[in-house]
């Protein structure tokens, strides 16, 4: 990842701290970011899914907050010790405001063959809705499943290829998190941080935010908070670290959340050179084959 | 509302919610705040960062039992005997507040030789009369203290809340009839001592009581008694939140007063980090009670007039104030009150216009009123800002109600429900009511929202936030300022050169407001300034000690005097937090006076100096001879620590320097609350009005007081019945509000909870055959609702009187219309009341749970019925 392209213009990489240890699940982001960004409604199913009816990420949810029903407790004594008697059978409801995590290496970036998608000066990754062609390259590429194309409800307006009314249609584009980039142009910060009560969704650059969630993890580890770990701070992981990262307090799979991502281009350089081996040996071959046909 | 002014003299939540930030323990009990005040709920979560214990007490384990770092379960209406339990271990361990208890509270006042406790006689206090199902409270008071014998007969001669003055509505206790000072014991040794009376009246709630009672363990409770102590004292404090968890219920005021008498044993009133937190559940809750839509009490909690009490305005003041302490200027502020709403048309000559004020003559509170509704009696409604059809408990009874009136105005955003019942409800699709017989006319009126219109909010803690209007309203929604301002024009208009005395009051109004565009919007501002009010020459009031009785000030609400001190419009402040001191006086206004932590004269010791260096707050300057401190002091800010009045002082005079609750007659929080409640001095455990149980403390099986109806629309269920085995509550989400006329109707908040269901235990879901994400039916003796399976270890089952009892849960958001729908939880409670404030239990209700969708048609109240019969409810 680079914004060196910007120059002068560019600014320090900015990103958000989600610390799940005070998100009391309020949905604020969810709804801050669909007021914000004008995304269309996600349908009204009632998943049984614990409090969570949006389910995951997708072109119209760029929050979403999981809920996470255990029966662990919240805490553990540094001895690791059992509650003592009396005391109920531990449960505990995990909360966590997943949202695009705007990778140093962004496997979507990559994929996307007509340049609607790309890095601003602030590090971040956005869609040009005006430029997507809806090739849908991007979808995959994404390890994490963000990214998505939108479907909408047919109308009458759509007769007569539309015809009989039924399923849905293509927008045609991606659609993901932009990290308000518009509000980040005019010196706010995105919506779902503003609107995050508790500060579990903290914005900020992004140096900063590494530091501040080492701070608070040693805090956590000292209190004996259970599970507590860092997801995606590292530069060193196979996207080259988050722009959006988290902090846990369990398995990244507990939360939907792959377990060690890795953006597809990554491979390229090893495909590409599987893919000339192969070539050349089929050549080879080829040749071979010639050379013994000379005899 | 009650409870708090009883126990400290004010109605109003004792602290604000940015304090808690500096409690060493939050109790959060009767709430679900994480889940339903998620702003001020940062305040809570920045107390944990800084180490404070957050216990949640609660039937459920919600989104605040998950952050919290305690959540104990406990069944829904057993919250007294918890909070005895808790009295009782701080006696029995010695862990009160010493020198708090003893100068600060009334325990060491001696009570009336002939008070018998609810101790000795079956969970009855003296002075019941069972045939009116009221108490006399002659024998609740203090030893030595006068009773207003005729004043006493005559205002309990009434249904409904009549005890002496402002003490009615209890708003703000104090109002003791006679100047004689109290009897005393010092050495709290006397057995009828305050404290000897409580220690006697919790002696049996202990810890075992607690854990058979409520369903938590000996440990559970122990560890939040422990826990709680250990956080109150000179160096620490430890505060309770609670919401409608406690109110809602036939005994919740005395939830609140039990709660009361455990933060003043541990000296935690007044005091940073301490304090009971009233959390409302609408955005000017608080606004509503200090300007009241309700019937019983003017603006600043005067006592509306009645019929048969009062020969003029004199008699009025001379009975609703009280000789000592604040209310003694009662004369003031009704007088400037009346100089408000009638101008020059009050005069000294005519009492003010007092006699312009209109009279009640009987309870006319709202399930009253919908009882005569029914009885055809009430043939008129206004709704606005409620939906009683959804938000109401027996939601049916509200219908067919609505059905019998002549019209029915309801001004709302959407066409809600309350609007609608009559071709969509579902007595419609039962067969029980027919469109076509249905005579009410309906007036849909539609309201602007509060982004489009400016005034005022006054929040939980007495906050007063200025809002401005960010778009003009469309099409015919206006405002609630609008429409009562022309209303009232358009009547003056048709009234005008009338020579009836009886249209004087209303042609007599000062009625004239600026008002500006297209819309003929009127001013909210000069409203403020009204209500603020002003000496005679207009001048705007810095405060409510500049109020006279004589006709010369004027003022809407007296303890909002100041909110719009030289003529600038406090409440619009918004000076950010890191601008100004920790307290933040200059954001919005606070009632009274711009206090935030009232009461604070307690957090110095009798001599004035702070309890600790860490607790400071308010405190004696010596030299300056003046209370100073972080806060605007709570207390004569010239009166010095060891000032003692004589005999004869009256009004603010009379409190000692070292009483901090000046608005009770005596300055003392109140402990044991001789006067003002209708329902027992001190708090006492009653099972709800429908319960799977026995009271196992007292042969009084529910609060003798409570109010009951007779309608055959609103039968209950037996104690104990094994028709509806189950504890019912109910219960609000983040995701929507209150009955939903404000979200159900929005795709982005629909979307987030589009289905009504039902939380249960997979332990209760096996003994019933549920399955998660199915269907069930849930049935009480009102009425039968269906809702999706949400099966959860949330809904922890509890061990009661050595049987396992499940909760069922149900958020009551839902009804016919919007883009969720679903059937109303409301529709299964009764419309049995607190007997002080009159409020609905819908916490705690008994039901049966079934597999499967419920009956359509007429098949429905026949299922309802069949099941009631064989319960034998009535």
């Amino acid at each position: 990842m680079s914004t060196a392209s910007y120059g002068a213009e560019a600014k320090p990489r900015v990103g958000f701290f989600t610390d799940t240890t005070v998100c009391i699940g309020c949905k604020a982001c969810e709804v801050a970011c669909k007021e914000w960004n004008l995304i269309p409604s996600g349908g009204l199913e009632w998943t049984g899914e614990s409090y969570d009816n949006t389910s995951q990420l997708d072109a119209n949810t760029w929050r979403h907050v999981a809920f996470i029903e255990q029966p662990k407790p919240l805490r553990v004594d540094a001895d690791g010790a059992d509650p003592p008697d009396g005391q109920p059978e531990p449960l505990r409801w995990l909360m966590e405001s997943d949202v695009c995590k705007h990778c140093t290496h962004a496997g979507c970036l990559d994929a996307c063959p007509t340049g609607a998608l790309f890095r601003t000066e602030f590090g971040t990754v956005v869609v040009q809705e005006d430029v997507c062609n809806g090739c849908g390259y991007c979808v995959p590429a994404c390890p994490f499943g963000v990214i998505d194309r939108r479907d909408l409800p047919r109308s009458p307006q759509d007769a007569p290829l539309a015809l009989p009314l039924l399923g849905t249609k293509e927008d045609g584009r991606v659609w993901k998190c932009t990290l308000c980039y518009d509000r980040l142009k005019g010196g706010h910060e995105p919506a779902c941080a503003k609107a995050c009560p508790t500060d579990s969704i903290q914005f900020g650059e992004l140096d900063e935010l590494r530091e501040r969630a080492q701070k608070r993890l040693a805090k956590l580890e000292g209190e004996g908070w259970n599970g507590a770990r860092l997801y995606g701070d590292d530069p060193g992981d196979g996207v080259g670290g988050f722009g959006a990262f988290f902090l846990l307090l369990d398995e990244p799979e507990v939360y939907g959340l792959p377990p060690d991502p890795v953006v597809p281009t990554r491979h390229l350089a090893r495909l590409w050179r599987t893919t000339a081996l192969a070539a050349a040996g089929l050549l080879a071959g080829v040749a071979l084959a010639f050379a013994g046909g000379a005899e | 509302m009650p409870g708090l002014g009883t126990s400290f003299g004010r109605g109003g939540a004792t602290t604000n919610q940015q304090d808690l930030a500096n409690s060493d323990c939050i109790v959060i009990m009767g709430s679900n705040m994480a889940e339903n005040h998620p702003v001020g709920f940062q305040w809570v979560m920045e107390a944990r960062e800084r180490g404070a214990e957050v216990i949640h007490v609660d039937p459920r384990f919600t989104r605040t039992s998950a952050v919290a770092t305690r959540h104990v379960g406990i069944r829904a209406g057993s919250d007294i005997v918890f909070l005895g339990g808790i009295v009782n271990y701080i006696l029995t361990n010695e862990k009160w507040f010493d020198d708090y208890v003893r100068r600060y509270t009334n325990a060491p006042v001696i009570v009336h030789e002939e008070f018998v406790d609810a101790e000795d006689n079956g969970g009855l206090f003296s002075g019941w009369d069972s045939d009116r199902r009221k108490y006399d409270v002659t024998t609740w008071q203090y030893a030595g203290v006068e009773v207003h014998g005729a004043a006493g007969q005559r205002e309990q001669g009434f249904k409904g809340s009549h005890v002496k003055g402002h003490a009615a509505h209890g708003a703000h206790g104090g109002g003791m009839s006679s100047g004689n000072p109290p009897e005393r014991d010092e050495t709290l040794q006397h057995p009828r001592c305050i404290f000897q009376i409580l220690k006697r009246h919790y002696a049996r709630y202990t810890a075992e009581v607690v854990a058979e009672t409520c369903g938590c363990s000996v440990a559970e409770f122990e560890a939040v008694a422990e826990t709680l102590c250990r956080n109150s004292g000179r160096d620490r404090t430890s505060a309770f939140a609670y919401a409608v968890g406690w109110t809602q219920h036939t005994v919740g005021v005395q939830y609140i007063r039990t709660a009361s008498i455990v933060q003043l044993l541990l000296g935690n009133i007044g005091r940073p980090g301490g304090g009971i937190m009233a959390l409302r559940g609408h955005a000017s809750i608080q606004g509503s009670t200090d300007i009241p839509t309700l019937y019983d009490i003017l603006p600043g909690y005067l006592e509306m007039p009645h019929t048969e009490r009062y020969d003029g305005l004199d008699d009025y003041i001379d009975r609703s104030s009280a000789e000592r302490g604040w209310w003694g200027n009662a004369g003031s502020y009704m007088v400037s009150l009346l100089k408000a709403w009638w101008g020059s048309a009050a005069t000294p000559d005519n009492d003010f216009a007092f006699g312009y004020l209109p009279r009640i003559d009987d309870d006319h509170s709202v399930y009253w009123t919908v009882e005569q509704m029914l009885a055809g009696t009430v043939k008129g409604y206004i709704i606005a800002g409620e939906n009683p059809a959804v938000g109401s408990a027996n939601g049916k009874a509200q219908r067919l109600a609505l059905a019998k009136l002549d019209w029915l105005v309801v001004r709302d955003l959407v066409e809600i429900e309350s609007a609608s019942f009559w071709s969509d409800g579902p007595e419609i699709e039962s067969g029980e009511l027919r469109t076509e017989e249905i005579a009410t006319e309906v007036f849909f009126l539609p309201a602007a929202s509060h982004v489009e219109k400016e005034g005022s909010f006054t929040n939980t803690q007495r906050l007063l936030q200025w809002h401005f209007k960010a778009v003009e309203p469309k099409e015919d929604c206006r405002s609630e300022l609008w429409f009562y301002y022309h209303l009232g024009r358009k009547i003056r208009e048709r009234l005008a050169g009338s020579t009836d005395p009886r249209d004087r009051p209303i042609l007599d109004l000062t009625w004239e407001y600026p008002t500006s565009g297209v819309l003929q919007e009127p001013s909210a501002e000069a409203v403020l300034a009204e209500i603020n009010g002003s000496d005679s020459d207009g001048k705007p009031l810095g405060s409510y000690k500049e109020l006279k009785p004589d006709g010369s000030t004027s003022c809407g609400c007296w303890i909002y005097c100041g909110v719009y001190t030289d003529g600038v419009n406090q409440a619009a402040r918004r000076k950010p937090r890191w601008e100004q001191a920790p307290v933040a006086p200059e954001w919005g206004w606070a009632w009274p006076a711009n206090r935030r932590l009232i009461y604070n004269r307690a957090s110095a010791d009798p001599n004035g100096k702070p309890w600790s260096e860490r607790k400071r707050y308010v405190w004696w300057d010596g030299r300056k001879k003046k209370w100073i401190g972080d806060d605007v002091p709570d207390f004569d800010e010239q009166k010095p620590p060891d000032y003692t009045p004589d005999g004869d002082a009256k009004g603010p005079d009379a409190i000692s320097g070292s009483h901090p609750f000046i608005m009770q007659a005596d300055g003392l929080g109140w402990i044991y609350v001789p006067q003002g409640l209708e329902d027992g001095p001190l708090p006492t455990h009653y099972e709800p009005h429908e319960s799977p149980f026995r009271n196992r403390l007292y042969e009084q099986q529910s609060n003798p007081a409570r109010q009951t109806t007779d309608l055959a629309e609103d039968p209950y269920s037996p104690p104990g019945s094994p028709v509806y085995p189950y504890v019912v509550t109910t219960y609000r989400l983040t995701e929507h509000h209150t009955a939903g006329g404000m979200t159900r109707f929005l795709d982005y908040l629909a979307e987030l909870q589009p289905a009504m269901f039902v939380e249960v235990h997979p332990g209760l879901a096996r003994e019933r055959d549920l399955r998660h994400g199915d269907w069930a039916t849930i049935v009480s003796p009102r009425a039968a609702i269906e809702a999706r399976v949400l099966v959860t270890e949330r809904m922890r089952p509890l061990h009661v009187d050595g049987r396992t009892v499940h909760q069922v849960g149900l958020p009551y958001h839902w009804g016919t219309r919007g883009r969720t729908t679903g059937d109303a939880a409301n529709d299964l409670a009764h419309m049995a009341l607190d007997s002080n404030v009159h409020i609905q239990e819908v916490k705690a209700l008994t039901c049966d749970i079934r597999p499967g969708r419920r009956p359509r048609g007429a098949a429905l109240p026949k299922f309802v019925r069949d099941l009631r019969e064989r319960a034998g409810a009535r």
